[in-house]
């Protein structure tokens, strides 16, 4: 028997086994975000697209290598994993609390560890583990959606803490996403659903200032043509000036001149879409389309029910990044700081996301090669 | 079903309603780019041009102002300033505090900037400081890249070469006021760096010096910097306007009146000319251009030689003796007298139980026309006005320029006042009396004329003609109708006043000019600012150098000069100068040395100012010695106390 933590001997058949298309698909999309990194900065490589690129290089085997864990490994290491991510977390909460001032990382010398982003998927992984042990018949009864529910809701606290509101949405969509595929029922989702539209008013007055203002802003982009709205309304006319085929390579105005707020991370599509107009933009779409179709697919053939519970949550975990930030940048989302994953600059949402595909790889892998699994 | 099955079941039914709920976000998603790019993609393409492209004024470049002969009165230096944009600088007052590191800003002045940026039209700009200096303009520029909303520009000052001397006459320029700006509604007036005319010509002739702005279109950044110029649109300069005035002249004049508070006014008797239109002591034009400074404005505003105000043309003087020159004409016009009626003076004049005097105590006996003139004699005139009466002595005042509003391109010029029966009636209510006609046969009383009032009369009676005064020297030579007086008549008057500077018993024999073959003819006045009591006349009247300085008579003259033929004349008002022979005088002797032999004029004046400094250096001299004398007695003093306490350390 081969146990959890055994890499098998056979790895050079299952590295060799990949879906090689789809790690191509990836390295694209981060290329182009190279391409329009470069054109951000005014023709340069530095500050931004050199950084990216050696950052898509350095990530490229980190998603190959994960691509390699057996799903039951993850299945295992699930629960202790999230429980690792959580106490970071709380570190994370205690150093801002005595450091004073939010903070959403832990500095670790060298390195830089975002704990909400990795939560995004150990969540997904824990959640997909619960359900997979949890009897049919427990999915609408309290004794069996009390831990689920809690596992969410823990870290979506204290990421609201932080305060970081668009990675809190986040995980409550994605670990909401899970439970939906699991087949808890609609009226599980319904009537917290219907509570928190009632409550709505009452959320947006415990909301912080700045938050409060930004969906005011985004309800009236001219209440502040200068501040805040000036985002929304800059973006706006870089999509839209972009035209059909876009001003071209390094002639995009609202970018190079800096009227575009931060063209190099959460805007990052519209500085794109300036110079590279809608063909530039629907291409783009299309590739995450075709990643995320890609997802499903993986989902829909996994082995077992822990597989594709986490495939699924996977998949909807990369969808949130995109959607949220391409409606954000179109001006149908108030401004909450989520970048683009692999074109915008910055690393944890590119970890992320390559790290999420990885696994996706590995589940692909075993679907088409099954061997071991968890047994179902 | 076995539950894996099941299981997989419900997953691919809610997988499927996931993912295509995704699928149709996306296509959302996809519209909605579709939407900005293609319909609203024109509307959304001018946004980002107009983002990027700022269209900027260019103010145009003010018209010069000429002297007579083409010398600069004003004109435009190039200058280099800064200009600040409060939208784009975020915290203006931390913006201010790095621009006053490279150029000096009084806190005044930021508090000023703060004030108007709170008035200002979003996306409008400010002037923050005006002429730099290149060397400030570099630093700024390298130190730009982090300064959002700061644009260095070049640009163009008001320059007066003339400077404190030509201020009242050509006044200032300033920025435009908010209800300039609200009345017009002209983009131009929310230019900084544009400026409008405060004062004087400037402001009188302020849209024929204003000219047409030009335009910039120029790439901007978002921080307003501009990254390069994309169309220039030429600015149409405005008109260049040639003045009367000669530059030479009101320069010497204003440097011999020193730093008293007077005002020169010389006109051209053929044209109306002015010549010289000066008073002192006034600001600088180029500081008032600036930013009039608030502690400058108040110390103006207190002191006593009213430097605020333009004497040449807005301050009313009672003309005293220069309007003897009125009565004596308005007797012989209205035919109630000629030239050979003699008076005699015993120096009393009593009229219905009052008794009025004349200068001299012993009296003039018997006098003429000619001889009251040169001694101005009190009774003669005193018997002239009753003999013409009021009403024509007030009509030739009139004719001869007294009491006139001129059409000069001047703002606020003040007509002054000529009392008459009717005036007295409507204003006062009360009838006229024989002691008006008497006050005012001398230039006392209501009277109240402006310095250019008093140099057209003079003006008018060396000519003949009824001369009207003009600052612009553009259009031909005016012909003038001649005045009502017989000429031969006239030509007595001007005799009478020859004889005031050049004959015996005249009043101001030592202004006499000294160039040979030119002499100058005239009348002094000296008018009382004070009343003076029946008990001091009795104790003999206090002599004006026992007074203080604002009780002291004002000091007039008028006069012409050559006196056989007339060329210029000229009006001098010396305040509080005590004696007209002695403070006036002697100015408008200056001028006409000025204008007839030049360098004898310069070299008096250089003699005058020597003398001035050595006087200056003595004062100076004797109040250091009298500082050390109190210093040194002072010091005695605390030593004489000192010595009551422990004695000093050996």
């Amino acid at each position: 028997m081969i146990g959890p933590f055994h890499l098998s001997a056979r790895w050079p058949q299952r590295l060799l086994a990949q879906d090689w298309r789809i790690v191509a698909l990836v390295l694209a999309i981060g290329l182009f975000g190279c391409v329009v990194l470069y054109s951000a900065a005014g023709g340069r490589l530095q500050p931004w697209a050199l950084p990216h690129a050696l950052r898509l290089l350095a990530f490229t085997p980190l998603m190959v290598m994960m691509a390699l864990v057996p799903s039951r490994t993850w299945a295992a290491l699930a629960a202790p994993g999230y429980a690792l991510v959580l106490m970071a977390l709380l570190a994370v909460e205690a150093v801002g609390a005595f450091g004073g001032g939010a903070q959403r990382w832990l500095d670790l010398g060298p390195v830089r560890l975002q704990p909400s982003e990795l939560m995004k998927l150990v969540l997904v992984l824990f959640l997909a583990r619960l359900f997979h042990f949890l009897p049919l018949g427990y999915l609408d009864r309290a004794v069996g959606l009390w831990r689920p529910v809690a596992a969410t809701l823990v870290p979506v606290a204290l990421v609201l803490l932080q305060p970081d509101l668009g990675t809190a949405l986040t995980l409550l969509a994605g670990g909401a996403g899970v439970m939906f595929l699991a087949g808890v029922p609609p009226v599980v989702f319904l009537v917290p659903t219907a509570l928190g539209l009632v409550s709505l008013p009452l959320v947006y007055r415990l909301l912080h200032d700045y938050q409060q203002r930004r969906i005011d802003i985004f309800l009236d982009p001219s209440l502040d043509p200068l501040g805040a709205g000036y985002h929304i309304t800059q973006a706006r006319i870089a999509i839209g000036s972009g035209g059909a085929f876009g001003k071209g390579f390094l002639e995009g105005s609202q970018s190079h001149l800096l009227f575009l707020p931060e063209p190099h991370t959460d805007f990052v599509f519209a500085t794109m879409a300036e110079e590279w107009g809608l063909a530039g933009g629907l291409l783009l779409m299309a590739a995450y389309a075709l990643l995320l179709a890609w997802g499903w697919g993986v989902a829909r053939r996994a082995a077992d029910s822990f597989a594709r519970l986490a495939a699924g949550g996977l998949v909807v975990t990369i969808f949130l990044y995109v959607a949220i930030n391409l409606m954000m940048v179109m001006g149908l989302a108030p401004v909450v700081g989520l970048p683009l994953p692999l074109m915008s600059y910055g690393g944890s949402a590119m970890l992320t996301v390559m790290l999420a595909v990885g696994i996706l790889l590995g589940i692909d892998r075993e679907s088409r090669w099954p061997r071991g699994g968890l047994g179902s | 079903m076995s539950g894996a099955g099941l299981r997989e079941l419900v997953f691919r039914r809610r997988a499927l309603l996931l993912g295509g709920a995704q699928a149709a976000l996306g296509v959302g998603l996809a519209v909605r780019m579709a939407w900005l790019a293609l319909v609203e993609g024109e509307r959304l393409r001018d946004a980002a041009e107009s983002n990027r492209v700022s269209t900027r004024l260019v103010p145009p470049r003010r018209g010069l102002l000429l002297d007579h002969r083409g010398r600069p009165l004003a004109e435009n230096r190039p200058a280099y300033g800064v200009e600040v944009v409060p939208s784009l600088a975020g915290d203006l007052e931390a913006t201010l505090e790095r621009i006053g590191r490279l150029v000096p800003l009084s806190l005044e002045a930021r508090a000023e900037i703060l004030a108007e940026a709170r008035t200002l039209p979003p996306s409008g700009s400010l002037r923050v400081a005006d002429d730099i200096g290149w060397a400030a303009y570099a630093a700024l520029n390298v130190e730009l890249a982090d300064l959002a909303g700061v644009v260095p520009v070049k640009t163009y000052v008001r320059h007066y070469p003339g400077g404190e001397a030509f201020a009242h006459a050509l006044g200032y320029v300033g920025p435009p006021s908010r209800e300039q700006y609200l009345e017009r509604r002209d983009r131009l007036f929310l230019v900084p760096g544009f400026r409008v005319g405060k004062d004087g010509v400037e402001r009188a002739l302020d849209e024929r010096l204003r000219g047409a702005p030009g335009a910039r279109r120029v790439e901007v950044n978002a921080r307003g910097r501009i990254l390069r110029e994309l169309e220039t649109q030429a600015d149409q300069p405005g008109e260049t306007v040639r003045l009367s005035l000669d530059r030479d002249l009101q320069d010497h004049l204003a440097r011999r009146v020193g730093d008293a508070s007077a005002s020169v006014v010389v006109i051209d008797c053929a044209t109306g000319d002015l010549r010289c239109l000066l008073s002192l002591p006034a600001y600088d034009p180029d500081v008032f251009s600036r930013r009039i400074p608030a502690e400058l404005w108040r110390a103006l505003q207190a002191d006593d030689h009213r430097p605020l105000l333009p004497k040449a043309t807005q301050g009313l003087y009672v003309p005293g003796s220069t309007f003897k020159l009125v009565t004596a004409l308005a007797a012989l016009a209205s035919g109630a007298a000629t030239p050979d009626d003699v008076v005699t003076c015993r120096s009393r004049y009593p009229v219905g139980g009052n008794v009025w005097h004349c200068h001299r105590r012993r009296g003039h006996g018997p006098v003429a026309l000619r001889r009251a003139i040169a001694a101005s004699c009190n009774v003669y005139f005193y018997a002239m006005a009753r003999r013409a009466g009021p009403d024509a002595v007030a009509a030739m005042a009139r004719t001869l320029g007294l009491g006139q509003r001129f059409d000069l391109p001047i703002p606020s010029l003040k007509a002054g006042i000529v009392p008459d029966p009717a005036w007295l009636q409507d204003r006062f209510g009360r009838p006229w009396n024989v002691g008006d006609t008497l006050n005012t046969a001398i230039g006392q009383g209501a009277l109240f004329v402006s310095p250019l009032a008093l140099a057209v009369m003079a003006a008018r009676i060396a000519s003949g003609r009824m001369v009207v005064p003009r600052l612009l020297a553009d259009g031909p030579a005016p012909s003038f109708p001649p005045l009502p007086v017989p000429a031969d008549m006239l030509a007595v008057v001007r005799a009478g006043m020859s004889d005031v500077v050049n004959g015996p018993g005249g009043t101001a024999r030592r202004a006499a000019l000294r160039v040979p073959g030119v002499r100058m003819a005239g009348k002094t006045g000296t008018a009382q600012v004070r009343r003076i009591t029946a008990a001091e006349r009795r104790r003999g009247v206090r002599r004006n150098e026992s007074l203080p300085w604002h009780l002291r008579d004002h000091a007039l003259f008028v006069g012409f000069a050559p006196d056989d033929a007339p060329r210029h004349a000229v009006a001098v008002v010396v305040e509080h100068g005590a004696s007209g022979a002695r403070a006036a005088a002697p100015l408008a002797q200056a001028a006409f040395t000025f204008i007839h032999d030049r360098p004898r004029a310069e070299a008096e004046l250089a003699r005058l100012e020597a003398e001035r400094e050595r006087r200056r250096r003595a004062a100076e001299a004797a109040a250091r010695r009298a500082a050390a004398e109190a210093a040194r007695q002072a010091a005695e003093a605390a030593g004489a106390g000192g010595r009551a306490g422990p004695g000093p350390r050996p």
